[in-house]
């Protein structure tokens, strides 16, 4: 998505090659690639595969354990586990890539106009930001889901908000430094408008380090959006939500119906871990110095 | 002298950060829904005696009116006082602080024992297998929620092993809590030479501890591992090399103090973050720390204590970047004067 | 030591501490050595030593009951699921010797107990009695409000004649007022302490007594330690009834369900207080652990549909939703089969008790004809609101009645809300269009509830439900004596209104599920907080 800001490929099959030989170089980032595509793949034929309503109850057969009618058992209202576990996968990549996608987008903005201009719009900026980070972030977020409601859009607003400092400082970082350097001065002489030199030939070089700052907050996001749910504060029930399971699950562990908690914990933990390891071969992958 | 303008610039770049915290969590308690007067007035009250309660709380004052008794009682030094405990915030924040802060520094230490050395031996073998395992390692800690960790952590250790403790917060029923000096425990029973009661207390704080430290292992070792590749890839270790040193004082004696002060920042940041994020595993392990007091205050609109808390881990959070700014500017002659 | 065998070593230290265990010595608490401490663990966090305060939370009642007298008591009786409960209908004495009702029954005088005393040994006197009374009707708020439930409401209804007799005078007799003497709320408190802490902005002396009880009571206060643990300590010198057994008792709270499981099932604590229904529904079925779940007098779990919202205002509406609630799904996925069932009852009325089935039961054919017959055929959509503290309860509950409306054409979205905005929406403001509800009266009797849940503008009634004979018949029958002939036909006449108009769908009659590992004689209270005075050990 990213790769049309960059500078375009001097060769047709640059940016396929440059994946695949990213992809040869590091077994765990083809392992965490790999990953990802099964769960976008979850998240977007799984609900028409899954085996049962996610939403369906079925009260004489609660708290089932796993069989092969139930593969990952069933829950205290019968409902099938399994199939509420992969469908559950799009509302929380959802959440995870809208939440990031705002703050990457917001922090950019904000970061790249401090960081370019200076002067007085940086410092109210940054002792804004400074502000933000200041708050123990949990607790901010869960003072906004908790005086906004409820929703899916005001647990991704919540999680955006507490996010946008990261990428807001990285940005303004990069782009503070390379706003003189010699590539920018020469597109700057060569007519480019300020706006321009710094969309195309700045902001760009904030994109490795931010790469890895995106796939660290994709798997925080969703770990933000359980612990909200662990408080009460989650996405309303019945929807499916892999916070919300392993959260109401967890009370079913000391009476033995682990099952409840450990599958939706599992692939919450291995959506997580996937999102983590990815960090550092999407930074190989967008990183133009390494293209050359 | 430069450094100490550098230092005072540094304090008051914090003032407008506090001034932000104070009105960001002033206006976001009165954003929250519901009222307050109606909840503690009771089950059974009529709405004159939820107008009593209103009154008592000053609550039936306007906004602005309410932010400027806000202020001038914390000119006072005055938090407020929690409804939901009943007691004045402070006294309440003080209580629980170093439960809090026991708890996360017990976690860093073993979160750094490690850590440390996992991020040290991955950087002595980048792109090996090694390094790839304690890759995936330190990632599948971080990418558990806490509060599962802590419960599948009591399951096996406590209820099926009986190894544990029972997981009844700072110090089982059995023992008597020292004599209080700091707060801490540890240190408390250890100044009393209090041996019986220091052991109790460590031992409750083993699995809390360990399932803080699963979550905070990631970023310090990833931090190693990236300074010390950085610190092996410079002019002075090849040059430490090129003379002869042996391997051992390289990399301990010249590239890790290098590395450390990276580490040391991240560290910083990662105790900041986990002192607010620990609301979930103290409510597991019945922990009188902060984070869960704040939850339950925020759930109820205890607006004293929401505020109090959010105050303290802010002022905390900036005292502890002013140290480390402070320490960069004493310690490293390169900043400062730019 | 093995933590597994802690019970063993408390019992063990009972009278044989020898040499090996002195090293241990400082770390007990005094009185365990003695091998008579009981450990509880509860969910509840306590937050003031002191009932009248503001703010001050339902768990914090217990300390009014065990650390504080009142004058009167409620008798005991065997409770329905085992047990014992307290008796509604037998008051007996607790620091009252005894008292006389004048015939009109506007005057009650009390002979205080000569032997009662204070903690700091002086002797309880009708000018403690009358402080103690006159705090309760001034301080507004919660216990002003249940003061008034018995016809208490001003200080001069309030007399010390002499030091051991204490005087109330009634604007009019009520069958409410005595029992209300024997409700937490009008506990006596040492009056001479709590003046002399008193100042001219705090008279009532409410910053002392918030975390220093001064009282008469079998236990007091040893160590609080908020958000953590309570310490009682045994009043040996206590005259209000029979000497607990347990000198000390130390009450845990722990805020994790399945911690608190883990805890009682391994023995680690003698008791659990408050269990989740499956806990109880468990626990039960294994060795070892004792459950007790009695049905929570006078409380009913009800599906509330508001008459602010248009559709609920037909009454065929409200039928069919009696009709389509799948009432034993819910009852064994929510409660766990734990409580009262309160569906498919008898049509006709024939006695006074209270809660009672109703006469509805699952029919989803009965409920499609009355959705057809009403008008609101094409069905419609609302909001179905749960509290997010009792979403144990509510969420299971909410979400098969979810798929039950859905079939008879009533989409429901379920709406969770937080504690302190559940309170405003639901009971003050009354605006919540579907919602599920829980009022339990303190004062066991089916005039009460109706006074509470039934009458306009009450804070119970959240469905705005509006019926000017239930506002009669509420008024006439709240004071009347329940032996009186006319008594029975009126409460029947409210039974047939409640059924026919039902602003509230019974669901269930909740229980008190209580776990114990170690301890016995458990009593069950209306006010649903632990009385630690009866309890023994079960060791033999």
């Amino acid at each position: 998505m990213t790769d049309t800001s960059l500078a375009p490929p001097r060769k047709g099959d640059t940016t396929l090659g440059h994946i695949a030989y990213v992809l040869r170089g590091n077994p765990v980032t083809l392992l965490a690639f790999a990953m990802l595509a099964f769960f976008v793949g979850c998240a977007l034929f799984g609900p028409a595969l899954v085996p049962y309503d996610p939403l369906a109850t079925d009260a004489p057969r609660a708290l089932e354990p796993p069989s092969r009618d139930h593969w990952f058992g069933t829950d205290s209202l019968g409902r099938d586990v399994f199939s509420r576990v992969i469908v559950a996968t799009r509302l929380d990549l959802t959440i995870s890539v809208a939440a990031v996608a705002i703050s990457f987008m917001l922090g950019s903005v904000l970061g790249s106009i401090a960081g370019y201009w200076g002067g007085w719009i940086d410092a109210v900026l940054n002792r804004l930001l400074d502000t933000i980070m200041a708050f123990p972030l949990f607790v901010l977020a869960m003072g906004v889901v908790a005086a906004l409601g409820n929703t899916v859009e005001n647990i991704i607003i919540a999680t955006a908000i507490i996010n946008i400092p990261f990428y807001a400082r990285l940005v303004r970082a990069e782009v503070n430094i390379r706003r003189y350097a010699g590539f920018a001065q020469a597109a700057k002489l060569a007519g480019n408008s300020d706006l321009r030199v710094l969309a195309v030939h700045i902001f760009p070089n904030a994109l490795p380090p931010m790469m890895v700052q995106v796939s660290l907050n994709l798997g925080w996001a969703i770990l933000n959006a359980a612990g909200l749910s662990f408080i009460g504060l989650g996405v309303r029930p019945p929807t499916p939500e892999w916070g919300i399971m392993v959260a109401e699950g967890a009370n079913y562990i000391v009476s033995g119906e682990w099952w409840l908690a450990l599958f939706p914990g599992l692939w919450l933990m291995l959506a997580v871990f996937t999102f983590n390891l990815l960090g550092d071969g999407l930074r190989d992958i967008v990183d133009p110095r390494k293209r050359t | 002298m430069a450094r100490a303008r550098m230092i005072l610039g540094r304090v008051a770049q914090a003032l407008p950060v506090v001034a932000g915290v104070v009105v960001i969590s002033f206006l976001l308690t009165r954003a929250l829904p519901g009222d307050p007067a109606a909840y503690f007035a009771g089950p059974a009250a009529d709405a004159a005696s939820i107008a009593e309660v209103r009154e008592a709380l000053g609550l039936d004052k306007p906004l602005i009116q309410q932010f400027f008794l806000y202020l001038g009682d914390l000119a006072r030094g005055d938090l407020g006082q929690a409804i939901s405990t009943g007691q004045p915030v402070a006294a309440d924040l003080a209580a629980r602080l170093p439960a809090s802060l026991e708890l996360t520094l017990v976690a860093l230490v073993l979160s750094c024992a490690i850590a440390i050395p996992l991020g040290i031996l991955a950087a002595t073998r980048p792109g090996t297998w090694v390094d790839h395992l304690c890759r995936v390692l330190v990632t599948a800690g971080v990418s558990m929620p806490t509060f599962f960790t802590g419960i599948v952590l009591i399951y096996v250790f406590y209820y099926l092993a009986g190894w544990a403790p029972s997981p009844l917060g700072r110090l089982d029923f059995i023992y008597l809590s020292p004599p209080h000096v700091t707060g801490f425990y540890l240190i408390d029973a250890a100044l009393a030479g209090d041996w019986f009661t220091w052991l109790g207390a460590l031992k409750q704080l083993i699995l809390p501890a360990a399932t803080l430290a699963l979550f905070t292992l990631a970023p310090i070792a990833r931090m190693t591992r990236a300074a010390m590749l950085t610190a092996l890839s410079s002019d002075f270790i090849r040059t430490a090399r090129a003379a002869g040193l042996g391997r051992g004082k390289v990399l301990y004696a010249y590239a890790f103090r290098n590395a450390l002060l990276p580490v040391v920042t991240t560290l910083g940041m990662v105790f900041s973050f986990t002192l607010g994020a620990n609301v979930l595993v103290e409510k597991v392990f019945a922990w009188p720390g902060i984070g869960s007091y704040a939850v339950e205050a925020l759930v109820v609109s205890d607006y004293a204590a929401v505020q109090g808390f959010v105050l303290a881990m802010a002022l905390l959070f900036v005292a502890l970047n002013l140290v480390i700014d402070i320490a960069y500017a004493l310690i490293d002659p390169r900043i400062g004067v730019s | 030591m093995a933590p597994s065998s802690r019970r063993d070593f408390l019992k063990l230290t009972g009278g044989t501490i020898g040499a090996a265990m002195l090293p241990f010595l400082k770390a007990l608490p005094a009185h365990a050595a003695t091998g008579d401490t009981l450990v509880v663990v509860t969910g509840q966090t306590i937050n003031s030593l002191d009932l009248h305060r503001t703010g001050t939370n339902r768990a914090s009642y217990q300390v009014a009951v065990n650390a504080y007298d009142r004058l009167v008591s409620f008798g005991t009786k065997p409770a329905p699921g085992g047990g014992l409960s307290y008796d509604y209908s037998v008051i007996v004495p607790e620091l009252a010797e005894s008292w006389e009702i004048s015939d009109d029954g506007m005057t009650m005088t009390f002979t205080l107990n000569p032997e009662a005393t204070f903690w700091d040994g002086r002797k309880v006197t009708a000018e403690d009695v009358k402080w103690s009374f006159d705090r309760a009707v001034s301080v507004g708020g919660f216990p002003t409000v249940q003061m008034k439930a018995g016809g208490l409401e001003r200080p001069d209804q309030f007399a010390a004649v002499d030091e051991s007799t204490f005087v109330i005078t009634l604007d009019r007799p009520s069958k409410l007022t005595l029992p209300d003497l024997a409700v937490p709320v009008p506990f006596i408190i040492n009056a001479e302490v709590a003046k002399a802490h008193a100042t001219e902005a705090d008279p009532w002396a409410m910053e002392y007594l918030h975390t220093t009880p001064a009282g008469s009571g079998a236990y007091k206060v040893a160590a609080w330690q908020q958000g953590q643990q309570l310490v009682y300590e045994r009043n040996d010198a206590w005259t209000g009834g029979p000497l607990p057994a347990f000198s000390r008792v130390i009450l845990r709270e722990v805020p994790s369900p399945a911690t608190r499981r883990a805890l009682i099932e391994r023995g680690d604590v003698q008791m659990s207080f408050d269990i989740p229904n499956k806990d109880a529904a468990e626990l039960d079925a294994k060795e070892g652990v004792e459950v007790y779940s009695t049905p929570i007098e006078n409380c009913i779990h009800c599906l509330c549909p508001n008459t602010k919202f248009e559709p609920f205002q037909d009454a065929n509406v409200r039928k069919a939703l009696a009709h389509a609630i799948p009432y034993e799904a819910i009852f064994q996925t929510a409660a766990y089969g734990r409580g009262a069932p309160m569906w498919g009852g008898e049509a006709e009325i024939t006695d006074t008790a209270w809660p009672r089935k109703s006469p509805y039961m699952t029919d989803m054919a009965k409920a499609k004809e009355l959705m057809a017959a009403s008008g609101h055929a094409g069905g419609f959509e609302v909001p179905l609101s749960i509290s997010l503290d009792l979403a144990d309860w509510m969420e299971p509950t909410a979400l098969l009645m979810q798929e039950a409306f859905a079939e008879i054409g009533i989409k429901t979205q379920i709406e969770k809300i937080p504690g302190a905005n559940w309170r405003t929406a639901a009971l003050v403001d009354k605006r919540l269009p579907l919602h599920l509800e829980n009022f339990g009266g303190w004062l066991n009797t089916p005039d009460y509830y109706f006074f509470w849940a039934y009458k306009h503008g009450h804070l119970f009634n959240s469905s705005n439900y509006l019926n000017n004979e239930v506002e009669t018949l509420v008024d006439e029958t709240l004071h009347m004596s329940m032996e009186a002939p006319e008594y029975a036909p009126k409460i029947k006449r409210l039974f047939e209104i409640a059924f026919e108009d039902l602003p509230r769908i019974p669901l269930w009659q909740p229980a008190l599920n209580v776990a114990m590992n170690g301890a016995s004689d458990y009593e069950f209270w209306f006010h649903r907080q632990l009385d630690v005075r009866p309890l023994t050990s079960a060791s033999v």
